[in-house]
């Protein structure tokens, strides 16, 4: 199965730029189906972005961040050809992890 | 049909009111380019994109990441599955699928009715014993959307044979799109040709001109992957009318019809719209 994570990294003068988008349903757990019952909660609560194994940024979603949620942030440090690694896990225990060279 | 035959005969300038297919494309593509001077000719076919600088601005940045990417990914994937008999869906089309969406639709002239890209890939899966997809969404538009993509570019193409059942598939179409419907009695032309470029509520409408050639695509409004069915049923529930059945005839005539007049203009499905 292809990845739920797409990202794209730019290493600038002292800052670089991340994007990422991740494929994810976001269920609040407040939407009824088409059959008027609940649809229980699914979605993303942590995103970790990596670089060296220390941590760049953190996101703590929950109900309120839309299905395949976009996320774009810029942090120091960084230099073309480092490793970038994602991970999410949402509220059922699912996860997935991306490693990206940042160009 | 005696009495509608005398009705013709007994007035010679019908010959002149009647319009071709070629005349019908020259008229309809000098009405968007007068109307809308600014915008080139092949930029139409970004719909809303084309007539509006700000909304402009905020799709060329979601480019970057453009919500169709998974379904395209999809698409590739399902092109490739095999099917229980050994064949792929890609066996079905010329060029394995690839860059061929210019094509379609096309006038069937051995079964005498108007072929979509969505009815052919049904087709093809019922063949071979296959369950279909949704006309509307999901695997429909995943293979839809990866057959765009490989297609991109590629000028529309679709031909009207010389079959009178073409000629007349044409005419339903262009019958349906000037027809009025619904409680709002709207046609397809009231929006799309009437008054593309402004807003209905906070959309901007599409120009008619190569509304086509982005299909399919990702609505935010829908939170997902639609192909040309869903478009035509939703467009016409928004008219508070009764939409038909995803690739009922009528719809495919109305297709044929749409996508002829956008004959030259590039493929640039799929699509993201707000």
């Amino acid at each position: 199965m292809a990845s739920t994570i797409r990202v794209r990294a730019t290493a600038g003068t002292d800052t670089t730029e991340v994007q990422a988008l991740i494929q994810h349903p976001m269920d609040s757990g407040f939407v009824k189906d088409a059959k008027g019952e609940l649809i229980p909660p699914h979605h993303i609560e942590t995103v970790t972005f990596e670089v060296g194994g220390k941590v760049v940024f953190t996101a703590l979603w929950g109900p309120a961040v839309s299905k395949d949620p976009f996320v774009k942030f810029s942090f120091k440090g960084g230099a073309k050809g480092d490793d970038l690694k994602i991970t999410w896990i949402d509220n059922k225990g699912a996860t997935d992890t991306l490693t990206a060279k940042i160009g | 049909m005696a009495a509608a035959i005398s009705v013709i005969a007994g007035r010679p300038s019908m010959a002149l009111d009647a319009t071709t297919p070629e005349q019908d494309f020259k008229v309809f593509r000098d009405y968007f380019v007068k109307k809308f001077p600014k915008v080139p000719l092949e930029d139409f076919v970004n719909g809303p994109y084309s007539m509006n600088e700000d909304m402009r601005k905020q799709w060329i940045e979601k480019e970057d990441f453009p919500p169709y990417d998974f379904a395209v990914d999809r698409g590739k994937e399902l092109m490739a599955q095999l099917f229980k008999n050994g064949k792929t869906l890609a066996d079905c089309f010329p060029d394995k699928g690839v860059g061929i969406r210019q094509n379609y639709p096309y006038f069937d002239t051995a079964k005498g009715q108007v072929i979509t890209l969505e009815l052919a890939v049904n087709q093809c899966l019922e063949a071979n014993g296959e369950k279909p997809y949704s006309y509307v969404r999901d695997d429909m538009a995943a293979v839809t959307a990866y057959m765009a993509l490989t297609s991109r570019g590629k000028p529309m193409d679709v031909k009207i044979p010389n079959d009178p059942r073409a000629l007349q598939a044409y005419e339903a179409g262009k019958q349906y799109f000037y027809q009025r419907r619904g409680q709002l009695n709207f046609s397809c032309a009231s929006c799309h040709i009437q008054s593309p470029g402004e807003r209905i509520r906070a959309e901007v409408l599409a120009p008619a001109l190569g509304i086509l050639n982005a299909m399919p695509i990702y609505r935010s409004e829908w939170g997902g992957m639609g192909t040309t069915s869903r478009r035509f049923t939703t467009c016409n529930s928004q008219v508070r009318g009764t939409p038909l059945e995803p690739q009922d005839p009528e719809y495919r005539n109305l297709e044929y019809y749409l996508s002829y007049l956008s004959n030259g203009l590039p493929i640039s499905g799929p699509g993201a719209r707000p």
